[in-house]
């Protein structure tokens, strides 16, 4: 009796297994040629020759490389999202920590915070922040690590929230925080030997998404009169066809190195993100 | 002047009040276990001592010093956790010099250490692993070595066998044991398992209800329990509720069934008393046919095998006894056969019962 029992579930589980794994593949592929095809089209319109419009040529792409704009704004653009994750990281995660330690009846009214750069659109969210901060000193103001930054670090918060929120909930914050103030560690050390090590995949994941956004906001950086990189791609776009394609592409390149190198900084061999067992 | 004084401890989490006032000593290597059931305060008492939370009311002394208002950080105790409190980033030998590196000892001392306390925990081999590579035993060693490193100054212990299988729980609280006297480390244990802390303890103090019961030693408390919620609490007990019937030859009345017991010598007649017997020293025989089985009279209803007793459950119309025989006479009293119980004069504990309310009054009418 018990061997049947045993079997039928086998065959069952075997006949769903088939069908599923083929739409697998099938909604993949699709998954896939939607991702990809516009960025083959675009490599393939990037390549033809900016004067007879005939393939193939890589013209477009020593246009955009020797240009300087290029190299500035993406200079730009690159350090404003690094100085955004270090304020967004410094920000947020001693206050995710602290709710998760302190204040857990607080997570969902921060979690609602976090999720007003959502609801609020980049143009509503620039105006306010250019009335408000209208008074503001000029190093401030007038500049894009100021301002822009404290706009960017506002855009990131529901991202760097989120994935930090997820990172904490993965660890056993208050047995952790014990043990190290136990062995007679500060507060301080603790958050950066013990906490901080052991949510870097959150951190990292956070990095990642804020790079993104910062390499790609058009909105709050045109308005408030700053040349990054997506305005200068906004630039090239209306004024040269080809090139444009190009700097889309090289754009999509540079942000995904930029991801990995995060990535391969943050790694460490050996240790590993682990969930913490136990109760309280 | 005992080592650590817990005076007159009181905790309150809005109208729940967790501790209600528990005062108890430690003299210097003492090992004393907390027990009781969930709930009734005995892991808010050792987060008060180690500092993850302050008392309402009343005072941690050590040596002398009320160190209530101290940091966790600054109070110098080991403390191995419930759950698994393995820092993940680090290997087994850098978790246990995480303390001596924050008390800025040099390198060769910490390794040094490290490696004598691997060696005690039995886990030299394993210093190099993350807790992830550990067993969950493992990692226990690994937690207790690292608590022990900063040489503290009391071990506080917190159900820390809890999340282990059987075999592994009995052969680290041994070992939890053999540490602990040969360090000579004041212990306070933490556990809702009566087993472990009567096998490890010098004393046990069983809290209920955010009260201590009742301190003493493992025998102590297995012998003369002093509250009927003790009695319940440490291993098994027949509890039969009877009245004084004759205080001079100490018998009492269960149900119909008159016993002697030496400890109700001298109790005034009528007085409700709670008669405690271990199942271990209820004496079973068959109960002779016809009108000559008296007193506690039931038939056996089922076996339990514990290895060199079988546990006998015996059921009659006023009766439920549980009796402990030695395995090798259990074919005398099968299942089905009809017993006379004998409850031994000495070896009986005697708790005296609130009187009984008087019956309320019928309806009229009825």
């Amino acid at each position: 009796m018990s061997a049947v029992a045993v079997e039928q579930p086998r065959r069952f589980r075997l006949r769903l297994r088939r069908p599923g794994s083929i739409s697998a593949w099938i909604w993949l592929l699709l998954g896939a040629v939607y991702f990809l095809l516009p960025l083959i089209a675009t490599f393939l319109f990037s390549i033809k020759n900016k004067n007879t419009g005939v393939c193939c040529s890589l013209s477009a792409y020593g246009v955009i490389l020797h240009d300087g704009q290029f190299w500035t704004t993406i200079k730009l653009s690159f350090l404003l999202s690094l100085e955004t994750i270090g304020i967004s990281l410094l920000l947020f995660v001693p206050t995710v920590y602290w709710v998760h330690l302190k204040l857990p009846k607080l997570r969902p009214v921060v979690g609602f915070l976090a999720l007003i750069p959502f609801v609020v659109p980049p143009i509503i969210l620039v105006v306010g922040l250019l009335d408000f901060y209208r008074d503001s000193p000029d190093w401030f103001y007038a500049q894009p690590w100021g301002f822009l930054v404290a706009a960017y670090v506002i855009l990131a918060f529901p991202y760097v929230y989120f994935s930090l929120d997820s990172g904490f909930r993965a660890i056993d914050v208050h047995t952790l925080t014990e043990a190290s103030l136990n062995l007679g560690a500060g507060w301080p050390r603790t958050l950066l030997t013990v906490i901080l090590p052991n949510i870097r995949v959150a951190a990292i994941s956070a990095a990642f998404l804020t790079l993104a956004i910062v390499m790609g906001e058009f909105t709050i950086a045109t308005l408030s009169a700053f040349h990054t990189f997506p305005t200068y791609i906004q630039y090239i776009n209306e004024t040269q066809a080809y090139p444009a394609a190009a700097v889309s592409l090289m754009s999509f390149g540079i942000t995904w190195a930029a991801m990995l190198a995060i990535l391969l900084v943050g790694r460490r061999p050996g240790a590993r993100q682990v969930q913490i067992a136990g109760t309280r | 002047m005992p080592h650590v004084e817990l005076r007159e401890l009181r905790r309150s989490f809005g109208d729940f009040e967790a501790l209600k006032g528990i005062s108890i000593s430690l003299e210097q290597g003492e090992f004393l276990s907390l027990l009781g059931p969930s709930g009734c305060g005995k892991t808010t008492a050792l987060r008060l001592v180690a500092g993850f939370d302050r008392p309402t009311s009343g005072e941690v002394v050590v040596d002398g010093k009320d160190i209530s208002g101290v940091p966790p950080n600054r109070r110098n105790m080991g403390m191995v956790f419930q759950a698994y409190s393995l820092f993940p980033n680090m290997t087994a030998e850098r978790n246990v010099e995480y303390g001596l590196r924050i008390r800025k000892q040099g390198r060769g001392d910490r390794q040094k250490k490290v490696q004598e306390l691997l060696e005690l925990v039995g886990l030299s081999h394993a210093g190099k692993r993350y807790p992830h590579q550990l067993s969950g035993g493992m990692q226990q060693r690994v937690a207790l070595a690292r608590a022990l490193a900063i040489e503290p100054r009391v071990l506080l212990l917190d159900e820390p066998l809890s999340a282990l299988d059987a075999k592994v729980r009995v052969q680290l609280r041994e070992e939890i044991r053999r540490i602990q006297l040969e360090l000579g480390i004041t212990t306070i244990y933490v556990t809702h398992d009566q087993e472990e802390a009567l096998s490890v303890s010098d004393r046990v103090a069983v809290l209920y209800g955010g009260r201590i019961e009742q301190v003493g030693t493992p025998s102590e408390m297995y012998r003369q329990p002093a509250t009927p919620f003790v009695a319940e609490f440490i291993g098994t007990m027949n509890r039969l509720e009877a009245t004084v019937v004759d205080s001079e030859r100490g018998e009492v009345d269960h149900k119909g069934a008159r016993l002697t017991v030496a400890a109700a010598k001298g109790l005034p007649y009528g007085e409700r008393v709670l008669v405690l017997v271990r199942p271990e020293t209820l004496e079973l025989s068959p109960a002779p046919e016809g009108d000559g089985a008296v007193g506690l009279v039931g038939d056996v209803l089922t076996h339990t095998f514990l290895g060199p007793v079988t546990r006998l459950k015996v059921l009659g119309p006023e009766l439920d006894l549980i009796a402990d025989i030695p395995t090798s006479r259990v074919e005398s009293l099968p299942i089905g056969l009809r017993v006379m119980a004998r409850v031994p004069d000495e070896g009986v504990r005697l708790l005296s019962l609130p009187p009984a309310e008087p019956a309320a009054p019928e309806p009229a009418g009825q």
